[in-house]
């Protein structure tokens, strides 16, 4: 019973290595990459309207950030993202729960999921311009459309894969239908519908910014149009990077999340 | 104390139960009808090889699954009315399963304390609980781990703890030791028989291991398969508390003698 010492210090060294390692080998990569590209445009002598070199696009980028029109641009892509990822999770863990539950409103709507999976949804978005216009409102419907899925998939996974034993217990136990969802059913479910949202929350993104391509005149996607047909390719690729940092801080809020509501599960990476 | 069934209430009561799984391609006859009196107080042990039915019955027992025919009555009420579970027969009642069956998403503190959550009890008294059974499974010091942070043995003693946590009437436990090393196993035995003696409640423990069934048992019954059936009665003489010793002594060794000999002539 007291045998624990040395495999719980081998684990610690393979923990503290899981840490550390990508905060060596990711600055390193990208900077041989960033060294690759910028020795490419210099010596093949590439057009900066084709590629850009590096130190062209840092420039534009601080440039971007002090111009609060940008900013304007950044709030509403964050605002038809996050509009649309919360009615994609409300409507998605409600449905989820409701089609892991009731085995003939699966059944009703098994086809349309299937169907509306199998739709390149991103064709359809020109549809939803139409519909709901230019404004913010069909960025946001978009979004939503995207993210809806994986989080609705997800979230009934996660709810049809509560453990018999475990159900067996509160049963034994006489406990009342509510103390079933509260104690057993939603954290047992909880893994699950916090990768939906991981998964969701990055189309969510894309949902917005295609959105953006095709229509208004505003959001970041609006803004990489309109640098692409000034030829400012410079300025177009700094509102990439922009748009990627946006990307990376929701998922790494989702992450912190997951961390926070399921620290018991595999899936919140190793306890240090 | 010898199972003295006579004028009181039976804790537990099968009258003419039987159980068919509905299986796709043949249904298959779990338990062929069966009555049944366990003494409130008693100590009843189900020996049998493995797929006689055992755990059927322990299930029906425990209301998990409904009996096809027949009727069960737990301290005096039905368990199943008009397809039913009644919950005030199973008001009193504790389970150990075969798996542990411990929420991941609590410590194990926190598992051992669910039934006592589940029934309202204020939080400093729970934990105080779970501290002390614990204790009395020999795993304290744990008591803030995740269950995934404990070997298979442990695990099932904080099963253990978790189906004694509210002090149940009726203890029902599905081979409860198999997942022990035989020297814990030996252990955990002496703790249940003490923990039997303290508190008399009535227990039904199902176990293939025939030894594990002499040592605890004021009676066994002896399931045979297919359907199964108690195939045999053996009431269990000794004296408690029962040591280690027991177990060399020529009477017991009779009683283990006379069940092998006839599980070997059914399976
Ligand atoms: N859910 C089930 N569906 C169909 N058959 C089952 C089911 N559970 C058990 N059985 C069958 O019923 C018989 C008794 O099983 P069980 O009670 O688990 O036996 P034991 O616990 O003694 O090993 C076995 O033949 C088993 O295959
Ligand atoms: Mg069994």
């Amino acid at each position: 019973m007291t045998a624990k010492p040395a495999p719980a210090q081998f684990a610690k060294r393979f923990v503290t290595m899981d840490g550390a390692l990508p905060w060596i080998t990711t600055p390193v990569l990208l900077a041989v990459l960033i060294l690759i590209w910028d020795s490419y445009v210099r010596y093949a002598g590439v057009s900066p309207l084709i590629l850009p070199r590096p130190g062209a696009v840092w420039t534009a980028w601080l440039e971007m950030l002090r111009d609060p029109r940008a900013w304007h641009h950044t709030w509403m892509t964050v605002y038809a993202t996050l509009s649309g990822f919360a009615y994609a999770s409300v409507i998605g863990v409600v449905l989820g729960v409701l089609i892991a539950r009731l085995r003939w409103l699966e059944l009703t709507l098994n086809p349309f999921i299937v169907a509306t999976q199998v739709i390149p949804k991103v064709a359809l978005v020109p549809l939803f311009v139409l519909w709901f216009g230019f404004g913010v409102t069909s960025k946001v419907i978009v979004a939503a459309v995207l993210a809806f899925f994986p989080i609705l998939t997800n979230t009934a996974m996660g709810v049809k894969s509560i453990d018999e034993g475990h159900r067996d217990v509160m049963v034994s136990l006489n406990a009342t239908r509510w103390q079933v969802f509260r104690r057993l059913e939603f954290p047992s479910a909880l893994p699950f519908i916090i990768t939906g949202l991981e998964i969701g929350i990055v189309l969510a993104i894309i949902g917005a910014v295609v959105g953006e391509y095709l229509g208004g005149n505003a959001g970041l996607g609006h803004l990489l149009i309109a640098r692409l047909n000034a030829f400012e390719t410079d300025q177009m690729f700094a509102v990439l990077i922009h748009m990627s940092l946006l990307g990376f801080i929701f998922y790494f809020a989702i992450g912190a999340l997951r961390k926070m509501l399921v620290p018991w599960h595999a899936s919140a990476g190793p306890r240090v | 104390m010898q199972a003295a069934h006579t004028e009181t209430q039976p804790a537990i009561a099968f009258q003419a139960v039987e159980k068919w799984y509905g299986t796709r391609d043949e249904p298959v006859h779990a338990l062929a009808a069966t009555d049944l009196a366990v003494a409130d107080g008693e100590f009843l042990v189900l020996l049998g090889p493995s797929g006689c039915g055992k755990t059927t019955l322990l299930r029906m027992i425990g209301g998990l699954i409904a009996p096809t025919s027949g009727e069960i009555a737990i301290e005096g009420h039905s368990l199943w009315r008009n397809g039913q579970r009644q919950a005030e027969a199973l008001s009193d009642l504790g389970m150990v399963f075969q798996e542990a069956n411990l929420f991941p998403w609590l410590s194990i503190e926190q598992n051992i304390a669910l039934p006592l959550e589940l029934k309202g009890a204020p939080k400093a008294d729970r934990a105080a609980r779970a501290q002390a059974l614990a204790k009395l499974v020999g795993i304290q010091g744990f008591e803030k781990r995740w269950p995934r942070e404990l070997s298979g043995g442990m695990r099932q003693r904080a099963a253990i703890a978790r189906a004694l946590s509210y002090d149940p009437r009726i203890l029902l436990m599905d081979e409860p030791f198999g997942a022990l090393d035989a020297m814990t196993r030996e252990a955990m035995n002496i703790e249940l028989q003490r923990i039997w003696m303290e508190t008399r409640k009535t227990i039904v423990l199902v176990t293939h291991s025939i030894a594990e069934a002499v040592f605890l048992a004021d009676r066994i019954l002896l399931l045979s398969p297919r359907p199964g059936r108690v195939d045999m009665e053996v009431q269990v003489p000794f004296a408690r508390p029962r040591g280690p010793d027991l177990q060399s002594t020529p009477e017991f060794q009779a009683i283990v003698r006379q069940l092998r000999h006839r599980l070997n002539e059914i399976s």
